[in-house]
C-alpha cells in the first residue's frame, strides 16, 4: 500500500473514531430534554460524559488536522466550499464546550437549565453540521477545475448534505441512548433502552441510505459486503436491545457505524471531493496529497503517537467505568468528585 | 472592505482573543501543578486550598481557550485556502502533530484531573495534571514552530509546482526563530499567571485585614503564599522575557529587518542607530518621513547587534531594496484578485508596529514593577492596605495580557505584506515566499466572511462577559469549605431539584458550589 492510500485510510479511521466517540456525547446531550425528565436525571446524564467529551472532541481536531496535513488539496477545497456549515459547527462546538464548564457558575437553577439547553442545542448543530460536511465530501460539491466552489454561499448545500446531517444526528441519538443504558442505572437506564429499541431501526436509515448511495456510485464488491454488514448490524442491535443485552447492543450499533464509514470511504476512494459539475474536476488523493517525504515523517509520528493516545484514552474509560445513578451512594460520590 | 480585508480582521480578532486564554492556561497550569505538587509533598492544608481555588480559575479559563482554539484549526481552510494549498507540505503536518501529541494529552488528562479527586491514587492524580500541563506546553511548541516557519521558512526547497516542499523536518522543528519565540512565549505566560496570583492575593489579604480576620489561619497562608509565589515567578519570568526577547529581536534584525526598523520608525540607515522613546506622525500617513521621534542615541545598534556603533538599515532604504527584489507591483495574475498590478507597500503599518512594540515592553515592565511592589509590601509577614497599591495591582493583572497581545500583533503585522516571509539566508532565486493578498479563499464571498466575523464577534463578546462575571464571582468567593478536603463532600447536595435551592443552607451551599466546579 502506498503512503497516500495509507493516509487516506488514516483519515478514514480518525473520522470514524470521532463519530464513534463524540457520537455518544452528542447523543447524550441531544437526549437531555427527551430522557432527562428531572434535573437530577439531566445531571446524571451529563456526568456520564463529563470526563470524556473534551478528549472525544480532539478526534475532530485531529481528523481535520490530518486532512490538512496529508491532503491540503482536500482541506482547501472542502472547507471554503462549505463555509457556512463549518462556521455553524464551530459556533455549536464553542457554546457547548463552555457550557459544560460554566453551568456550575451560579446557584440559580435557571442558570443551570439555560446552559443545559445550550449543550443540547450546540451538540445538535455540531452533529448536523459535521454530517452535512461529510455528506457533501462523499457525494459531491459544485467545484470547478481549480477546486473552487461555483454558485455562491449555498451552492454546496444539497440533498447530500441533508442526508449526511440526518445520518450523523440519527446515529448519535441511538448511540447516546445505548451509552446511557450502559453507563447508568435506575429508571434512566430503562428509558434509554426503550428509546433505543423504538428508534434504532429508523435512525439507521439515513446512514444506510448515504452509504448505499456512495456504494451505488463507485462501490466495489468488498464495500457492498461492508454495507450488508452495516444493515445486518442494525438488526442485531435491535434484537440485543430487546433482550436487554446493553453491552452487545452498544457493540452492534458501533458496528453499524464502522461498517457504514468503511463503505463510505472505501467506495469513495481515491476521490476525496467529487465534483457535481464534471467528474473530470474530482479531487483525488494523488492531486490533494503532500510529498512522500512529509507523509513518511507523519507516518512515523502517528505510528508512535496514536497507540499512546489510544492507551491513555482507554485508561480514562476504565477509570470511569462504574455505572452512575441519580441517588448517590458513597462510591458514586467519589465517581463524581 | 473586500474579502481579503474582512478575512484579515477575522483572523486578527479571533487569534488575539484566543491568545488571551492561552498564556493564562499555560502559566497558571504550571503554577497550579506546582502548588498541587507541594501539597502532595508536604500535606500542608494551604497548598490544597490553593490548588483548588486556582484550579477553578484555571478551568473556567481553560475551557474558553479550548473552545476558541477550535476556530483556529478550521479557519486556515475556510478563509485562507490558497495559503493552505501553498504551505500544505509543512504547515498542516505541524497542526496535525499538535492535535495528536498535545491536544489529546491536555484534554484527556485534564478530564482525569477534574474527576479524579479521591478516585485515583494521590500521586497518580497529581501526574494527570502534569500531563495536561505538558500537553499545553507541547501544543505551544508546535503552533509556534508553524508560525515561525511563516516568519522564517527553513527546511524546504521550491517544488515543481512553485510551492515549498519539505526536505528537512528537523530543521523546521529546530528553526531558531521557533526556539526563540517559544521560550519567549512560555516565560511571558508565567508573567501573566504571576500577575494574577499577585493581584488577587493582595486583594484578598487586604480584605481580610480590613475585616480583622486572623493572620494565623490557613486561609491567610493561602493568599500570602499566592502573592509571594506570584511575585517571585513574575519577576523571574520578566528577566527571562527580556533575555529571550533580546535573542528574538536580534534574530529578527537578520530575518525581517523591515519589521524591526518599522518598530522604531527608523527611516534612514544610521550608524550608530538611536532607539525611539516616543513618536508622533501625520494622521493617516504611512510615510516614514512624516514620523518625528524622541530618541536615545546608539541604543538601537546595541539592541540589534550588541554594540553601540553598527549601522541599522532604515525603512526607506529597505522598502526600495524589497521593491527591487520582490517586485514593485503585485504580479498581473488572477490569484491576486483586485490587487493584481497594484503597488506593493513593503512597510508595515508604522503606527501599529511602533506602538505595539512599545506597549509590549512597557506593559511587561509594569508587570515587573507590580511584582516587585508585591514582594516588598508583603515582606516579613506584612499585609499592605494601601488602596492604590492593592487595587493598582489588581488592575495590573491586565498588563501582561496586553503585553502578550501586542507582542503577537507586532509579530504578525510587522511581517506584512507577506504571509510567508522570504528567508534571507537562502539565495533569492530559491526563496519561498507568499503575499497575504494571494492567500485568501477565491470562491468565498464577502457576505460569508461577514457572517462568520459578525457571529463569532458577537459570540466572543458575550462569552467574554460571562467569563469575567464568573471569574469575578470566583475571586470574591475565594476559598470555599469544600477546598479543605481532597475528596469533596457528598454530591447529594448537588441535586438541586425544582429550584428549591434558591436559599440553600449556608454550610451546604459552599460545599455544593465546590463540587460542581470540579464535577459535572
Amino acid at each position: 500500500m502506498d503512503l497516500q492510500t495509507l493516509w487516506f485510510a488514516a483519515v478514514a479511521v480518525l473520522w470514524t473514531g470521532f463519530l464513534l466517540l463524540e457520537g455518544f456525547d452528542f447523543g447524550v446531550a441531544a437526549l437531555l430534554p427527551v430522557l432527562g425528565r428531572r434535573t437530577a436525571d439531566r445531571h446524571l446524564m451529563l456526568r456520564t460524559i463529563g470526563p470524556v467529551w473534551d478528549g472525544n472532541e480532539v478526534w475532530l481536531i485531529t481528523a481535520t488536522g490530518a486532512v490538512f496535513a496529508a491532503f491540503p488539496g482536500w482541506y482547501a477545497t472542502w472547507l471554503p466550499a462549505l463555509y457556512l456549515p463549518f462556521v455553524l459547527v464551530l459556533l455549536g462546538l464553542i457554546v457547548r464546550a463552555v457550557a459544560f464548564e460554566w453551568r456550575h457558575g451560579s446557584h440559580d437553577p435557571r442558570w443551570d437549565a439555560t446552559w443545559t439547553r445550550v449543550i443540547t442545542g450546540g451538540s445538535l448543530v455540531a452533529a448536523a453540521g459535521v454530517g452535512a460536511a461529510l455528506g457533501a465530501t462523499t457525494l459531491g460539491l459544485p467545484i470547478d477545475a481549480d477546486g473552487v466552489r461555483v454558485g455562491g454561499a449555498f451552492a454546496g448545500l444539497g440533498r447530500a448534505s441533508l442526508l449526511g446531517a440526518a445520518a450523523v444526528v440519527g446515529f448519535s441519538l441511538v448511540h447516546g441512548a445505548l451509552f446511557l443504558a450502559l453507563k447508568t442505572d435506575g429508571p434512566l437506564r430503562l428509558r434509554a433502552r426503550a428509546f433505543a429499541l423504538r428508534w434504532s431501526p429508523v435512525a439507521a436509515l439515513p446512514l444506510l441510505a448515504w452509504a448505499g448511495l456512495v456504494q451505488l456510485r463507485s462501490g466495489t464488491a468488498v464495500t457492498a459486503v461492508l454495507w450488508l454488514v452495516a444493515a445486518l448490524a442494525v438488526v442485531v442491535t435491535w434484537t440485543r436491545v430487546r433482550r436487554d443485552r446493553e453491552g452487545q447492543a452498544f457493540a452492534g450499533w458501533a458496528t453499524v457505524l464502522l461498517a457504514s464509514t468503511a463503505t463510505l470511504f472505501g467506495a469513495a476512494f481515491p476521490v476525496v471531493v467529487p465534483s457535481t459539475i464534471d467528474p473530470a474536476f474530482d479531487v483525488t488523493i494523488a492531486q490533494a496529497s503532500v510529498s512522500d517525504y512529509t507523509l513518511t515523517v507523519m507516518t512515523w509520528v502517528a505510528a508512535v503517537g496514536l497507540p499512546v493516545v489510544l492507551a491513555y484514552q482507554a485508561w480514562t474509560y476504565w477509570v470511569f467505568r462504574r455505572r452512575l445513578t441519580a441517588e448517590p451512594t458513597h462510591d458514586d460520590t467519589r465517581v463524581a468528585a | 472592505m473586500d474579502v481579503l480585508d474582512i478575512a484579515r480582521w477575522q483572523f486578527g480578532i479571533t487569534t488575539v482573543y484566543h491568545f488571551l486564554m492561552v498564556p493564562l492556561t499555560i502559566g497558571l497550569g504550571i503554577l497550579v501543578a506546582v502548588v498541587h505538587t507541594q501539597w502532595v509533598r508536604t500535606g500542608k492544608p494551604e497548598y490544597l486550598r490553593m490548588t483548588r481555588f486556582w484550579g477553578r480559575v484555571y478551568l473556567v479559563n481553560f475551557v474558553l481557550g479550548v473552545a476558541t482554539g477550535l476556530v483556529q484549526e478550521f479557519q486556515f481552510g475556510l478563509a485562507w485556502s490558497e495559503y493552505s494549498r501553498f504551505v500544505g507540505d509543512v504547515f498542516g503536518s505541524l497542526l496535525a502533530m499538535e492535535a495528536l501529541l498535545a491536544f489529546f494529552l491536555e484534554s484527556t488528562f485534564l478530564g482525569l484531573w477534574i474527576f479524579g479527586w479521591g478516585r485515583i491514587p494521590k500521586k497518580l492524580h497529581l501526574a494527570t495534571l502534569w500531563a495536561a500541563v505538558i500537553g499545553s506546553i507541547v501544543s505551544a511548541y508546535f503552533i509556534i514552530a508553524a508560525n515561525s516557519w511563516m516568519q522564517h521558512p527553513v527546511g524546504v526547497t521550491v517544488g515543481d509546482d512553485g510551492r515549498p516542499q519539505q526536505v528537512d523536518f528537523l530543521a523546521v522543528l529546530t528553526n531558531n526563530t521557533a526556539l526563540a519565540a517559544f521560550s519567549h512565549a512560555v516565560v511571558a505566560a508565567l508573567v501573566v499567571a504571576g500577575a494574577l496570583l499577585v493581584g488577587i492575593g493582595l486583594y484578598q489579604l487586604r480584605r481580610r485585614k480590613l475585616a480583622d480576620r486572623p493572620t494565623t489561619d490557613v486561609d491567610h497562608a493561602v493568599w500570602r503564599r499566592s502573592v509571594r509565589l506570584g511575585g517571585f515567578v513574575s519577576l523571574a519570568a520578566f528577566v527571562l522575557v527580556a533575555v529571550t526577547g533580546d535573542w528574538q529581536g536580534k534574530l529578527m534584525y537578520q530575518q525581517q529587518p523591515l519589521k524591526m526598523s518599522s518598530a522604531e520608525a527608523l527611516c534612514e540607515t544610521e550608524a550608530p542607530a538611536p532607539f525611539s522613546v516616543f513618536a508622533w506622525a501625520k494622521l493617516g500617513s504611512n510615510e516614514c518621513d512624516d514620523v518625528h521621534s524622541y530618541t536615545v542615541p546608539g541604543l538601537l545598534s546595541f539592541l540589534a547587534h550588541g554594540d553601540f556603533s553598527t549601522a541599522v538599515p532604515g525603512v526607506n532604504e529597505l522598502q526600495e531594496e524589497y521593491s527591487e527584489v520582490y517586485g514593485a507591483t503585485y504580479p498581473d495574475d488572477p490569484s491576486f484578485g483586485d490587487r493584481a498590478g497594484e503597488t506593493i507597500d513593503y512597510t508595515p503599518v508604522l503606527a501599529v508596529t511602533y506602538w505595539s512594540f512599545r506597549l509590549m515592553i512597557g506593559m511587561g515592565g509594569v508587570s515587573a514593577g507590580v511584582a516587585a511592589y508585591a514582594l516588598w509590601s508583603t515582606r516579613r509577614g506584612r499585609v499592605p492596605t494601601s488602596r492604590i497599591g492593592v487595587y493598582g495591582s489588581l488592575l495590573a493583572v491586565g498588563a501582561p495580557f496586553v503585553a502578550n497581545a501586542t507582542g503577537w500583533i507586532f509579530t504578525e503585522m510587522g511581517r506584512q505584506p507577506f504571509v510567508v516571509h522570504p528567508n534571507p539566508d537562502v539565495p533569492v532565486g530559491e526563496q519561498v515566499y507568499f503575499f497575504t493578498a494571494q492567500a485568501v479563499s477565491p470562491g468565498v464571498t464577502a457576505a460569508e466572511v461577514w457572517t462568520s466575523l459578525i457571529s463569532l464577534g458577537l459570540l466572543y463578546g458575550a462569552l467574554a462577559v460571562v467569563e469575567l462575571f464568573l471569574l469575578v464571582r470566583l475571586v470574591r468567593t475565594g476559598v470555599t469549605t469544600g477546598d479543605t478536603t481532597p475528596t469533596p463532600p457528598a454530591v447529594g447536595s448537588s441535586h438541586r431539584d425544582d429550584g428549591s435551592d434558591d436559599d440553600p443552607r449556608p454550610g451546604d451551599d459552599r460545599a455544593d458550589d465546590d463540587v460542581l466546579s470540579f464535577a459535572y
